[in-house]
């Protein structure tokens, strides 16, 4: 029952998490997912066939508002926290060749 | 006058009776800091000058009799994944080192709107994710209690500096026993209320379905009264509930004859130190002697929390956390080729181990292949939990247990067995799936003098029940602290 992660899971699973890992980092990760999904696995003990998914605990709608602006200006003080900004915008690399 | 030694509400009264000014009580806490924070390190960020400031305009507020609720003056803390206007912010992470929130979150309002002064923002496991806030990026919080064990987590700094007398009251997040069990372990009050009484707008998400905002306080009254204040309904979290039930103050009756009290015998098995068992079934004994109804029922799936915690915990924040991405905010790596490569060096050089730990799991289960096996496998079980605790309802009106199968860990001695630590929130997280609120309460000590807490577990919206047993529970255990010289663990 044990899971044995791939290296090619781990590599994968670092493209869906833009995360890129040292080699040291992608070993350990084999080990603390497969540990992990060793003691999730134990969920499968329990017979959910007819159990219906539950997302929310309470009943929720969709909140609506109409489309009006309600806050002010606050462009210079978004554009203090970006790392990297030009003319008002935020700077960012050149993404298409 | 010892300002210090003041709950949070009774400071508010002193305020009120111009017995003690605004400027102070946060003189007074910024004292406890500066001889404290150097060794317990609760903080971090302490905004001393912005606080003085405040005093003196709350103070203005309050003398012209338009400031009158019970915590207007009274300084604060406020865990630091709480958006704060001008005040950095940072989830205690690298990736968010320089973050300056735009707008405040709700909760955070609410309080100013009351005539809350902040006094800063408190340390925490990063992104919330730990149990005994030693993920920090800014280093450990240490327990006051004894400077040689954890604080628990993630809310470990709120938990410490009330337990410090470095605030009177603090804000923390739950997101599987992140107020709970560090009240536990400091000795003080924590409430994680019902899923939806406070507003998550402005809080950064870790695990949205679960997180929930509360307080951590000196006693059940102060706890009371500063959930009336945060409790709202708010229509920027789409989770926000509307609940005409909030007079929680009304709750303070020291009265829980014929109350039903439910004893799961699955939280007192393996795994549980006899020391905790005994501090909280002699609490029970205590209740019970007032009048409650004590029964023991087997609860069920206990086992099966942790793993679908993980899971749904885990999922969610690896959908969350894509926002770090280094472009509106925070860090970005130096050095990269082009986007995709800046995505993944900021976010491998801002996220710690736990997180990308964390991360990594979530995107798996949430993956094509194993999306049904595991986040939907867990999304079943959740369901059968929240059954398994409906039925109990039915039967109790609290639920009693621990709160944490032993008291503090020793610094440096969980992070080695990531399984191990998650097993520690085995009687917390079960009340996040649940989405059900839960107080901690000290219900004693060990032998190395560490507090023991006691839990308590309501229905949903049941809040007013848990603080009625807490409060009733409080009165006959008397004042706990070290200062009444009470070492030996035993309640009155």
């Amino acid at each position: 029952m044990a899971n044995i992660i791939s290296n090619e899971t781990i590599e994968y699973v670092g493209i869906l998490a833009k995360l890129e890992l040292s080699e040291d980092e992608k070993e350990q990760a084999k080990k603390d997912m497969g540990r992990m999904l060793d003691h999730i696995d134990k969920l499968r003990e329990l017979d959910t066939e007819d159990v219906e998914p539950m997302s929310h605990l309470f009943p929720v709608n969709n909140v609506f508002r109409e489309d009006v602006v309600t806050n002010g200006d606050t462009r210079e003080e978004l554009l203090n926290n970006a790392p990297g900004e030009k003319n008002g915008m935020f700077m960012v690399p050149r993404t298409f060749e | 006058m010892d300002i210090l030694g003041m709950t949070a509400v009774s400071l508010g009264v002193a305020i009120k009776n111009k017995e003690v000014t605004v400027r102070e009580a946060v003189k007074a806490a910024l004292g406890r800091i500066g001889e404290k924070e150097k060794e317990y390190h609760c903080f971090v960020t302490v905004d001393g000058e912005g606080a003085l400031g405040k005093a003196d305009e709350v103070q203005k507020r309050i003398d012209e009799g338009e400031l009158t609720g019970p915590l207007a003056g009274v300084p604060v803390a406020i865990k630091d994944n709480m958006c704060t206007e001008g005040l950095l912010t940072t989830c205690a992470s690298k990736i968010l080192g320089n973050f300056i929130p735009a707008f405040s979150s709700e909760a955070v309002r609410n309080l100013q709107k009351a005539g809350a002064v902040i006094l800063g923002k408190t340390n925490m496991d990063e992104f919330a994710m730990g149990s005994t806030t030693e993920t920090s990026a800014f280093g450990a919080t240490k327990n006051p209690w004894n400077p040689a064990y954890v604080p628990g987590g993630s809310s470990g700094g709120s938990a410490a500096a009330v337990a410090a007398g470095e605030c009177f009251y603090a804000l923390g997040s739950d997101t599987g026993g992140s107020i709970r069990q560090p009240a536990s372990f400091c000795g003080v009050v924590g409430l994680k209320p019902t899923y939806g009484t406070v507003s998550r707008y402005g809080l950064i998400a870790y695990g949205s379905s679960l997180d929930q905002i509360g307080p951590l306080c000196k006693d059940v009254t102060d706890c009371a009264a500063v959930m009336e204040v945060i409790a709202s309904h708010d229509p920027k979290d789409s989770t926000s509930i509307e609940r005409k039930d909030l007079d929680f103050t009304c709750a303070l009756v020291d009265d829980v004859k014929g109350m039903r009290i439910g004893i799961p015998r699955d939280y007192f098995g393996e795994g549980l130190a006899g020391e905790v068992k005994k501090a909280v079934l002699t609490a029970t004994k205590v209740l019970e002697d007032k009048g409650a109804i004590v029964g023991e029922f087997d609860l069920s799936l206990v086992e099966y929390a942790v793993p679908a915690y993980y899971t749904i915990a885990a999922a969610e924040a690896s959908s969350n956390l894509e926002r770090f991405d280094g472009i509106k905010y925070g860090y970005r790596a130096k050095d990269y080729k082009g986007l995709h490569d800046m995505y993944k060096k900021t976010r491998s050089e801002g996220f710690g181990a736990e997180v990308k730990r964390r991360i990594m799991l979530g995107s798996f289960v949430l993956s094509s292949g194993y999306y049904d096996a595991y986040y939907l496998k867990a999304l079943k079980v959740k369901a059968l939990i929240k059954k398994a605790f409906d039925q109990a309802f039915s039967d109790y009106d609290v639920i009693l247990g621990p709160v944490a199968p032993t008291t503090a860990p020793k610094l440096g001695e969980s992070l080695a067995d990531p399984i191990k630590m998650y097993l520690g929130d085995i009687y917390t997280i079960s009340a996040n799936l649940a989405g059900l609120p839960g107080i901690s309460i000290p219900c004693g000590l060990d032998k190395k003098g560490l507090p023991i807490g006691l839990q308590l577990i309501g229905d949903c919206f049941n809040e007013k029940k848990l603080i009625r047993t807490a409060y009733a529970y409080e009165q006959a255990r008397g004042v706990f602290g070290r200062k009444d010289g009470r070492q030996d663990g035993k309640t009155v």
